[in-house]
């Protein structure tokens, strides 16, 4: 398992970054996004590629009609590592997910992607359109896969939905709805996932299934995760690394680290960093759609 | 054997209704209802162009619903008018200078207001099915080329773009197809009923519909039955064509309406 979060060439930039807010640094951050100054010039190389890494990137920047939404962000993510990016709103999370992506093009910076790398999305808010009618099997080939319904239904039972293909989208739970969309991502056997929000409108028992599953699809296909999530009080403990991002990248780290980071607490005061749960897993059962018992937490060394 | 003019009408009416009501299901699911009644009503301007210009009036139709579109593609782009109201402009806008140019253009032809906006489906001719097939199969043909990633921007435009869709380039040729269609159909069903025809099946068809496709397929029977339907009452109640059409297919939603309604109530 690749778990060596502080080896990789991004991770190394991103502490850099953030050993280089230091303590006590109260004033408006916004002009030291140029996280360069504890080197002391402006035009400094950006860091290579991470050749070993599924996506990486290098001095990400973004802007849209002048404003800038990102700056100079470096992010590597590894096949078998779940990488988080936590924010407050409007930090510019779902548009460095989207810039990663491909579907924006960066203003400033560049991204290497693996050759042949097949990425999977789960978008954030995914209402589909009721005058649209749609059957989850539908749904499923709908990205041009040529799948029969054998293949259908292993998918959709690898992600805890079996059952489901011949049910209305409009019919689906908010659970449901999220593992349908992360069978529809794994349909075109992808070596990255990207889950923007994958929690959003799921109770708090599927929330607790739902990581069980990433972290499940981690460790047996090997996928990198990237996942991103406007829930402070709850980053996964399966995270190898935790990213916390305000247009530049405030802190990164294991998900204890980031808790404890002064950064963290400024950006989000000091009543959010107390309050950060760890998600552990200190139930060793949970219960699936059909309310049989399912194994959560012990997929984890 | 009946004459040919009924001949024609149907030939005109089938024809249109095979590429309309797939079409329409896009036009429904992608909400461009107001979209295609714009593009619509400014068939009249066209109609004014080809008769001030002695042009075919197919043609020139075409030229301006093309014209029209891209037009109301860029302005879409702005963002000091919301869209709808920009679409409320143009579409009233067009209709108001096609009618004073039609007037204006052949006065002792006051039915051809009339025709243009309620179409004149028993005067169509040998040189009108041409353009409706050759027209009507390349926006088919184009329409089945790319539906599987005009489907999936429909469903989810942010997806489509991740998983490498064209997402601008499929919405602009649909607007095309769009444009093309709305034009061979003037004839037909005319200015003010052409969106009807568009997505009234579609809208029928929706709620016994499990996927997209078998959405398209529902909606395409509809619209060819109401054809037939609706010219032969035509033809025997001597009514207008065009909203005769309508009207069945007006019948047809307010029956799966109700149908439908009362499925869910059990």
């Amino acid at each position: 398992m690749t778990k060596e979060p502080t080896t990789g060439v991004g991770a190394g930039t991103a502490s850099r970054h953030a050993h280089s807010h230091g303590h006590g640094h109260r004033h408006d951050h916004h002009h030291d996004h140029d996280h360069h100054h504890d080197h002391g010039h402006e035009a400094r190389e950006p860091a290579p590629f991470d050749a070993a890494a599924l996506v990486s990137a290098r001095q990400i920047s973004f802007a849209r009609d002048g404003r800038s939404i990102l700056q100079h962000i470096d992010l590597d993510i590894h096949a078998g590592e779940i990488v988080t990016l936590i924010g407050p709103n409007g930090a510019g999370k779902t548009t460095l997910v989207r810039v990663l992506l491909g579907i924006l093009t960066p203003t400033g910076g560049a991204i290497r992607r693996k050759d042949g790398l097949v990425v999977g999305y789960v978008p954030q808010r995914f209402d589909l359109d009721r005058a649209i009618p749609m059957t989850v099997h539908r749904f499923l080939t709908l990205s041009g896969v040529a799948a029969d319904e054998h293949a259908l239904e292993a998918t959709l039972s690898d992600v805890g939905a079996q059952g489901l293909g011949e049910r209305q989208f409009s019919e689906l739970s908010g659970g449901e709805l999220q593992r349908v969309l992360i069978a529809r991502a794994l349909m075109r056997k992808p070596g990255l996932l990207v889950l923007d929000e994958p929690v959003r409108g799921v109770d708090f028992t599927g929330e607790a299934e739902l990581y069980a599953l990433i972290s499940k699809l981690r460790s047996e296909r090997r996928l990198g995760i990237l996942l991103v999530s406007h829930d402070l009080h709850v980053v996964m403990a399966q995270s190898d690394r935790v990213i916390c991002i305000n247009r530049h990248v405030c802190c990164s780290g294991v998900p204890e680290a980031v808790s404890q980071h002064p950064e963290y607490a400024r950006l989000f005061g000091p009543q959010a960093a107390r309050s950060l749960g760890v998600y552990t897993h200190v139930h060793d059962h949970n219960h699936d759609l059909a309310g049989d018992p399912i194994v959560t937490g012990k997929d984890r060394p | 054997m009946t004459e040919q003019f009924m001949l024609h009408a149907l030939a005109a009416g089938l024809g249109l209704a095979l590429v309309a009501a797939p079409l329409g299901c896009f036009v429904m699911w992608r909400r461009m209802a107001y979209f295609g009644e714009t593009v619509s009503q400014s068939g009249l301007i066209g109609v004014a162009l080809g008769l001030a210009l002695a042009i075919d009036t197919t043609l020139s139709v075409l030229l301006t619903a093309l014209t029209v579109s891209l037009l109301l593609v860029i302005m879409g782009r702005q963002n000091k008018v919301p869209l709808d109201s920009i679409l409320g402009v143009m579409a009233h806008g067009a209709l108001a200078i096609g009618v004073v140019a039609a007037t204006q253009i052949n006065t002792a032809r006051n039915d051809l207001v009339m025709s243009i906006l309620f179409g004149d489906v028993f005067s169509v001719t040998r040189a009108d099915l041409y353009w409706i097939y050759a027209g009507g199969a390349a926006a088919l043909v184009a329409l089945l080329t790319i539906w599987r990633p005009l489907l999936n921007v429909a469903v989810h435009p942010d997806l489509a773009a991740a998983e490498g869709v064209p997402v601008d380039r499929m919405s602009l040729i649909f607007t095309l197809l769009l444009a093309v269609v709305v034009a061979i159909s003037l004839k037909i069903v005319g200015a003010l009923v052409t969106i009807a025809f568009l997505i009234m099946p579609a809208a029928s068809a929706r709620p016994f519909s499990e996927t997209p496709e078998q959405m398209a397929f529902f909606a395409t029977i509809l619209a060819l039955l109401s054809v037939a339907l609706g010219l032969f009452a035509s033809y025997s109640a001597d009514i207008p064509g065009g909203p005769a059409v309508v009207l069945v297919l007006t019948v047809i939603f307010a029956i799966s309406m109700i149908v439908s309604l009362g499925k869910t109530e059990r």
